[in-house]
């Protein structure tokens, strides 16, 4: 699984580095990147999928393999 | 209290203000939702309120048609001065780019997941004190005692604003906010206000600290220092939106929390459910309803919008939409799909998001780690303050 971050729509609410710090950073704007590249360890791929569910701004998305 | 007369029509004829939208928004937009989604009143001129999820976010992403440039919904009475203190108003809540843009990036490092996280040891040793204030007397406001007296010391702290003047600071901020339909309170309140930070500022001019109001005051933005006056304006607005707002969202934690004991042992069982807690609670009772002002004639979802009408972005009441959220009236607090638009939507994003949320944690973990069990006190009432704020102002518990 690959997730990424469209900058453009995040407006930095933050709901994916609360959800999954593991797969996320944030920056001091609030802007939300992946880390890794956005790739998820299959034992994250959950908290990805909880990560994209939750943000407001529809701003990740998994990425076709 | 609010001036209001009786409303007969919600569709046509709302009002904020009305005691008995204040007691429970919730079921007139669960009416609204069914029978006109997009309400409108002309009381305080004309407004609209929107009730569904979608349209709520829509109406935030556009910018161009509605502007932050008034953000109350209660028109100013009193003449207007020829040289106004704060010309920008309060941005960057109360802007639209490319002011909002500037003023926003000064604003935001100070209340990033970074920033948050140095604030958290002193919020907590704050709560534990609050506690401690009353923990022995069996009984407590857990709005007046605990929710109201935590954000106001966090926000004075990163001001660089002695926090001994938390009352003062917290009336000036009810008289602009919760009492704003009163204009000599109103007045009074932002006079208050804005007296004390230019007083601030200019100690400031030769004695800089490390504090926000030093760095917006010696910040420079291309080149060139910042306007003294977008300094007591971004002053003033993290005054106003980092007290009253936090405080009803704690306050409304703490008396879901004293009314659904079910819930509140669930959390102290498990600690780690509090995230996903702390965004329900925030969904489920979302404090805040900023405005916005429609720039040029607009049909939205067949209401035709006037350019000068106002229009209320009501975001507590799209998180309430059951076509956004599921028993969207339930408070379940492992909510896994909860996209809550509690802190807004778009480029005004709540700046102190990060904050509110680290407060409101700490806040329930502390009064639940030395009060683990609370109920709400026989006979006495819990108020409600509403208006484009809401949240509860008394909420008397026991814990014998």
């Amino acid at each position: 699984m690959r997730i990424r971050v469209d900058p453009d729509k995040c407006t930095g609410h933050a709901r994916c580095y609360g959800l999954a710090p593991e797969l996320f950073d944030v920056d001091d704007y609030g802007l939300s990147s992946v880390v890794g590249g956005g790739a998820v360890p299959v034992e994250l791929e959950d908290k990805a999928r909880l990560a994209i569910a939750n943000c407001p701004e529809y701003a990740i998305e998994e990425l076709p393999d | 209290m609010a001036n209001t007369t009786p409303v007969e029509h919600w569709d046509t004829d709302f009002d904020i203000m009305n005691p008995a939208y204040v007691a429970d928004p919730f079921s007139i937009w669960d009416e609204l939702r069914k029978t006109c989604p997009v309400a409108h009143t002309d009381r305080r001129g004309s407004t609209w309120l929107p009730t569904r999820y979608q349209d709520v976010v829509d109406l935030a992403h556009d910018v161009e048609h509605f502007s932050s440039a008034e953000i109350t919904v209660i028109p100013f009475e009193g003449e207007v001065p020829e040289d106004p203190v704060l010309p920008y108003g309060v941005p960057p809540i109360s802007a639209d780019p490319p002011l909002h843009t500037w003023t926003r990036r000064l604003l935001l490092p100070w209340f990033s997941h970074r920033r948050v996280a140095s604030y958290e040891a002193t919020t907590r040793e704050l709560c534990i004190k609050l506690v401690d204030g009353f923990i022995y007397s069996g009984t407590a406001d857990a709005a007046g005692d605990y929710a109201q007296q935590i954000p106001v010391r966090v926000i004075a702290g990163i001001l660089g604003v002695p926090a001994e003047l938390s009352d003062t600071f917290t009336g000036w901020v009810r008289d602009v906010l919760e009492f704003a339909d009163d204009p000599e309170l109103r007045l009074r309140g932002m006079e208050g206000l804005i007296t004390f930070f230019i007083e601030e500022v200019g100690r400031r001019k030769t004695q800089p600290g490390e504090d926000l109001l030093s760095y917006l005051l010696h910040s420079e933005v291309d080149g060139l220092p910042v306007e003294e006056s977008v300094v007591l304006g971004v002053a003033a607005l993290v005054l106003i939106a980092g007290v009253d707002t936090t405080w009803s969202a704690i306050g409304s934690s703490l008396w879901h929390l004293a009314t659904h004991p079910e819930d509140r042992d669930r959390l102290i069982a498990e600690p780690d459910a509090m995230p996903l807690a702390i965004e329900e609670l925030l969904r489920a009772y979302s404090p805040v309803t900023m405005a916005r002002l429609v720039t040029e004639d607009v049909v939205f979802e067949g209401c035709p919008m006037r350019a000068g009408d106002k229009v209320l972005m009501n975001f507590p009441g799209a998180n309430r939409d059951p076509e956004a959220f599921e028993d969207a009236d339930r408070v379940i607090l492992d909510r896994a799909l909860n996209r809550h638009v509690a802190f807004g939507s778009g480029i005004h994003r709540c700046a102190g998001s990060n904050l509110a949320r680290m407060e409101l944690k700490v806040a329930l973990e502390e009064w639940l780690r030395r009060i683990p069990t609370f109920r709400l006190a026989e006979g006495d009432e819990v108020t409600w303050a509403g208006g484009q704020v809401r949240g509860p102002r008394h909420v008397p518990v026991v814990f014998p």
